[in-house]
């Protein structure tokens, strides 16, 4: 595949199937370093898929590039092992272990290099100093933006290059939801390239640079998020 | 990477709680050795058990997967030792490594496939390689003796010295267990114990964090198959007797009762699990026909009142009395 030069993720032609069910029809997208990249469509279009797809957690054809190279495909952990970490959606965390425990297991591709897990420790806890005052806490009774918060923050403890968001702000009230992009603005800042799926579209209008659309498992449009002035705008193109 | 124990233990009352087994199993195991053999052959298969199921234990609570076919492994490893000690006149020692190689290495080439599936398949899959290792200890005649099974197969032992008395036995197997015990305990608190750990939590999660799943199941399906082999290999050589029933579905009824009774995924569960339902029927002989109408209501009362295990009272207990209710 020819992937232009300085291309931070080239994904083209990819699908997915669950069963006989073709859940991604083929669909091809790409990410520059530094980009905050919002993913958006409504229910059903295929945006969790989409994520799962390019991490390789479902069964899938296509191919991703990162960083010029062609990524093995259905293999999360060489993905991770190369700096694309996904926050799944439903956070995924490890309930019955502590916070700190399971921001230790975000750095699991590290070992024991405990110095390097210390200073991605300090800058998590600087980032969400909420989970700094619970850290002995069973994961399992933090809150559901708490959670969510631990969910970034073991995924932050992997060291991303490329941080994958799979719909943050599911069922968090809207000061823990602003809380939680405030953090995600402030990485991006600091030059952490983001993919953002999410439902709300206004959210992600927010902070994305560019903005990818979803309809019934494929991408129908890639837009200036400053071209969005209304719902009536998404609909458009939602229903296009 | 800083290695934390899984559960944190945040007073005194926890730490002595947590020891609160180990010296109940002493105090049991004084009174055995000092009792008429009886209690001490009771306490000694307990004992083996603590082992199978502590090989249990790591496979389906430390990594939340489930396995129905682990008396395979027992199986393997009791009959190979059985034959190279009856037939060959090996060491019981050169058999358990013998068992355990061919144990390690069975299970990698059934568990590359069957780990592929997921929840009931799975549990559907690993009860099938039991049946299957059931059935060719009855047909292999030549090798198993059929339902006649192996006799005269040698006492444990090391050179000249032979544990022939069962409190000899008792003593060989508490530290054959209790080492198990411990390997089981720092595998819990290992990178690789957090691995499982990560793995039984969510499968997604742990892929997405680059743990690879598939490698760690397998390890953890390779572990409980050495802790099964060698809960085999000591059960030929203390009974000195090994026939197909030994190693069938009894064995894993036992094995999955003595792991939830004592805590599913603690790493002291298996030894309070097997110790109690030893020592159960044998309490509960005095009520000759209506033993187990009171075994089986004994079972019901501890999971209604402890449904995470026996082991999980004392931080319920230290929980209680921080809370002040």
């Amino acid at each position: 595949m020819e992937v232009p030069e300085n291309r931070f993720l080239e994904v083209r032609e990819l699908t997915a199937n669950y069963g006989n069910v073709q859940a991604l029809r083929p669909t091809s997208f790409h990410l520059d370093k530094g980009e905050f990249v919002a993913v958006l469509g409504p229910n059903g279009a295929g945006k969790s898929t989409l994520m799962r797809a390019t991490m390789g957690l479902v069964e899938n054809s296509g191919s991703v590039a990162f960083l010029g190279q062609e990524t093995k495909r259905n293999n999360p952990a060489n993905l991770a092992s190369k700096g694309i970490i996904l926050v799944p959606e439903g956070r995924g965390i490890f309930s019955p272990m502590t916070v700190l425990e399971n921001l230790e297991l975000g750095a699991y591709l590290l070992g024991s290099r405990s110095t390097v897990t210390g200073e991605r420790m300090s800058k998590v806890l600087g980032l969400f100093p909420r989970l700094k005052e619970r850290l002995t806490q069973i994961a399992g009774s933090l809150s559901g933006g708490e959670q969510q918060m631990l969910a970034v923050g073991r995924a932050l403890m992997a060291g991303p290059k490329l941080l994958l968001l799979d719909e943050p702000s599911l069922g968090l009230a809207p000061r823990i939801i602003g809380e939680i992009l405030e953090a995600l603005g402030q990485l991006n800042r600091e030059g952490l390239t983001i993919m953002l799926v999410e439902q709300k579209a206004p959210l992600a209008l927010r902070l994305a640079s560019r903005v990818y659309i979803l309809s019934l498992g494929r991408v129908v449009a890639e837009i200036d998020p400053r071209e969005i002035k209304s719902h009536d705008d998404l609909a458009h193109y939602y229903f296009t | 990477m800083t290695i934390l124990p899984i559960t944190t233990s945040p007073n005194p009352i926890m730490r002595i709680a947590a020891f609160t087994p180990y010296v109940a199993t002493l105090l049991v195991l004084i009174y055995a050795l000092t009792g008429d053999g009886y209690l001490a052959s009771v306490l000694g298969f307990a004992l083996i058990y603590t082992v199978f199921v502590t090989g249990l234990n790591i496979f389906m609570g430390y990594t939340g997967q489930v396995s129905f076919g682990q008396n395979a492994f027992a199986a393997i490893g009791g009959y190979s030792s059985a034959w190279l000690s009856v037939t060959m006149e090996w060491e019981p020692l050169v058999g358990l490594v013998i068992g355990c190689c061919l144990s390690v290495a069975a299970a990698i080439l059934i568990g590359y496939p069957t780990l592929r599936l997921k929840g009931h398949y799975l549990a559907m899959g690993t009860l099938a390689i039991g049946l299957i290792v059931y059935e060719i200890a009855i047909q292999w005649e030549d090798v198993t003796g059929g339902y006649t099974g192996i006799s005269g197969i040698a006492p444990l032992g090391i050179g000249d010295y032979q544990a022939n008395t069962d409190n000899q036995k008792l003593v060989v197997l508490a530290i054959i267990a209790g080492t198990g015990l411990l390997m089981s305990r720092f595998i819990r608190q290992s990178r690789l114990g957090r691995a499982f750990a990560a793995i039984a939590g969510s499968e997604n999660a742990a892929l997405a964090l680059g743990i690879n799943v598939s490698r760690y199941k397998l390890v953890a399906f390779v572990i409980a198959a050495l802790y099964a082999s060698v809960s085999g290999w000591l059960f030929v050589h203390v009974v000195g007797y090994v026939s197909p029933e030994v190693f069938g579905l009894h064995m894993v009824n036992l094995g999955f009762t003595m792991l939830y009774v004592g805590g599913l995924g603690s790493s002291l569960g298996p030894l309070i699990g097997a110790v109690i339902i030893s020592l159960l029927p044998e309490t509960f002989r005095a009520f000759k026909d209506y033993q187990d109408l009171f075994y089986g209501t004994t079972l019901i009362v501890i999971l209604i009142y402890a449904p995470n295990g026996l082991a999980s009272i004392g931080s319920f207990l230290t929980e209680k009395l921080r809370s002040g209710r």
